[in-house]
């Protein structure tokens, strides 16, 4: 039962997508760029705290409870919603953009659930989502969609067992700051973890999200791995394993895409690093290293979105992905080489862009804890961001070498969109007061002074040195690199054999007896209907009024009583 | 053929001694600026600068030592 008036924003942003095969043409443009600015304006009307309760298996559960926290994730997922929507505009798979837009509705109610039973519905909910995203795509992407099906319903499954288990011994729903410290509490933790891309299952990440289409990827990037860095922010703030687990993936990140030959799976490698700069802020659980962990969410949404942009409108154009195959595309694609340069500086936290001052308090939240170590890592790990991430992906897209290849820049509206979050990166580059405050402590840090700049400089430049010196050692190859997915895609293969010959059996035992089913029911209409049949027979006219007064006498019968 | 500024070898050239000229210039503030080291490592001469070379020079060694072991061809999980 609702109990209060507050429409839920996140339940609009599906409706629209599950609204979206119905429409063609204009209207369906309209659609999807107007229903993301209503859950943006919605979301800034939320006032802070409990707004709408609902009762759930005998549970009091808060659909809506805002906070500064819940509405900066909202307000960044409804942005990412409308961009995607205008790069996406040319997707002609219906289901892509409404199973995107459900997941994204979804993601926003994640982040605007106040207790564990609603965080837990909308999480699968998106597990679906993402999925049928994935699926959408065809090709390789139903067998990949598959793998990442697998492993988020087995997070789901965690997640939920720990959340059964929280429940049960606290007997508390309410989702606030937890310590880990029991069976229950880790499931959580380790449902959490799975879906921000935490070893050892992060291949999913890497292995799925290239498959998707063009703009597919774009969505993707956003919502799985930010929601689950909005949970452990809540959740697990100041939970020293997810120091080690971020600096893990940082360094996972940047190893993989080094080795890396397809340009979208580089960038999803480099997703995995860059969440791990947040993980390793909420394990230092600081306020500085909290709200660096949120700006960088918010910052990264955006200009990962950007890359990808990108490297779809290569992808568009093209119908190629891997290094080996492009370069030399800066020649005709000007728009699109710039604002992937642009996402690469944001990326590698550049002075001016985005980057630099979210990702500045991250690393001055380890300075203040005195964490040398953490401290150093972080700042080899900006290195490495610039040198994969950075130059990289640009490089081997755009320059390198001439490919041959000649595209134009893509549709207006995909210019459009790049254009948009290419220019949300400098502006918030240059006004970092504009995410400042936004997030959830306040900010008592200025990132442009000489000297941070000078560092930053230093650092970035000549991390770009060693790039052009060992460009030798970086030449891209026909190469995958194995990872842990390599486990459970054995499995699976031989899972699939095992069943292949089993199902074998019972789909040939299954057609069978459904022929011969079919084959009796024939038998028997001929029985009573064919030529020889009881009910082909003519009748004599002394029967038809022998029934006739039979029927007439039940219902004077019938009649009486 | 007319081929873009950037592509001509001559004009590499150019690119490379702007580089260089940059990177030089990102360490003279070192001289002159009062840097807040936090632990000490970070105050030397050029910090940023050998910190963030020496870090990308062993990242690389260590993916490609790791790539030894751990890279098959593309199409190593097709069927």
């Amino acid at each position: 039962m609702t109990t209060s008036m507050t429409f839920p924003p996140g339940l609009i942003l599906a409706l629209g997508g599950i609204m979206l095969p119905f429409f063609h043409g204009a209207a369906r443009s309209a659609l999807i760029l107007v229903t993301p600015l209503i859950v943006l304006v919605l979301v800034w009307q939320i006032p802070d705290g409990v707004s709408l309760t609902a009762s759930y298996l005998g549970y009091d559960i808060a659909l809506i409870k805002c906070d500064v926290l819940s509405r900066l994730f909202a307000i960044i997922f409804a942005i990412m919603a409308f961009a995607g929507g205008l790069f996406a505009l040319n997707q002609k798979s219906s289901l892509e953009l409404a199973s995107a837009f459900i997941y994204a509705g979804s993601a926003v109610s994640v982040v605007f659930a106040g207790d564990l039973i609603s965080l837990f519905i909308f999480w699968e909910i998106m597990a679906i989502g993402s999925t049928l995203v994935i699926w959408s795509a065809g090709g390789n992407g139903f067998s990949a969609g598959l793998r990442y099906a697998a492993i988020h319903f087995l997070g789901g499954v965690i997640l939920m067992a720990g959340i059964a288990g929280e429940i049960a011994t606290t007997g508390n729903t309410e989702f606030t700051s937890m310590t880990a410290n029991s069976i229950p509490r880790y499931l959580i933790l380790a449902g959490f973890l799975i879906n921000a891309g935490a070893p050892p299952l992060a291949a999913w990440l890497p292995d799925a999200y290239p498959e998707t289409s063009w703009s597919g990827m774009v969505f993707l990037s956003a919502f799985t791995t930010k929601t689950a860095v909005y949970v452990l922010i809540r959740g697990f703030p100041g939970t020293e394993l997810l120091i080690y687990v971020g600096l893990y993936m940082v360094f996972y990140g940047i190893i993989y895409a080094i080795l890396e030959n397809d340009m979208r799976r580089i960038l999803a490698y480099s997703i995995v690093n860059q969440v791990g700069f947040m993980v390793t802020g909420v394990g230092m659980g600081s306020e500085m290293a909290l709200n660096g962990a949120a700006a960088h969410a918010f910052a990264h949404i955006i200009y990962k979105a950007l890359l990808l942009m990108s490297a779809g409108s290569v992808l568009f154009m093209t119908r190629k992905r891997k290094c080996t195959d492009l370069g030399g595309l800066f020649r005709t694609m000007p728009v699109t080489c710039i604002c992937g340069i642009i996402g690469a500086l944001s990326i590698s936290s550049f002075p001016f862009t985005s980057g630099f001052p979210a990702k500045s308090l991250i690393s001055q939240g380890a300075a203040d804890a005195h964490l040398m170590v953490v401290w150093m890592l972080l700042a080899a790990a900006s290195a490495g961001v610039f040198l994969h991430a950075g130059i990289k992906y640009p490089w081997f897209v755009f320059f390198q070498k001439d490919s041959g290849l000649r595209p134009d820049d893509p549709p207006w509206n995909m210019k459009a969109a790049m254009i948009l979050f290419s220019f949300m990166c400098i502006y918030i580059g240059i006004f970092p007061n504009s995410l400042y405050r936004l997030l959830p402590f306040q900010v008592d840090y200025e990132p442009y002074t000489v000297g941070h700049v000078v560092f930053q400089l230093q650092l970035l430049l000549y991390s770009g040195l060693a790039f052009f010196l060992m460009l030798g050692m970086l030449k891209r190859t026909l190469t995958i690199s194995l990872d842990f997915d390599f486990f459970w895609r054995g499995i699976g293969r031989v899972l699939a054999q095992e069943f292949n010959f089993r199902l074998g059996n019972a789909w040939y035992g299954f057609t069978d007896r459904t022929i011969n089913a079919v084959k009796r029911l024939v038998r028997e209409i001929y029985r009573h209907h064919g030529p020889q049949g009881i009910l082909a027979r003519t009748w004599p006219t002394g029967s038809m009024a022998f029934w006739a007064t039979v029927l007439l006498g039940v219902y004077l019968v019938f009649y009486y009583f | 053929m007319n081929e873009p500024w950037l592509v001509k070898p001559e004009n590499i050239k150019i690119l490379w001694r702007v580089l260089i000229a940059i990177l030089v210039l990102v360490v003279v503030p070192d001289f002159f600026i009062e840097h807040h080291p936090h632990f000490g490592i970070d105050g030397t001469f050029g910090f940023g600068a050998w910190y963030g070379f020496l870090s990308c020079v062993v990242l690389v060694l260590f993916a490609k030592l790791l790539g030894a072991f751990i890279k098959r061809p593309d199409d190593y999980y097709d069927d």
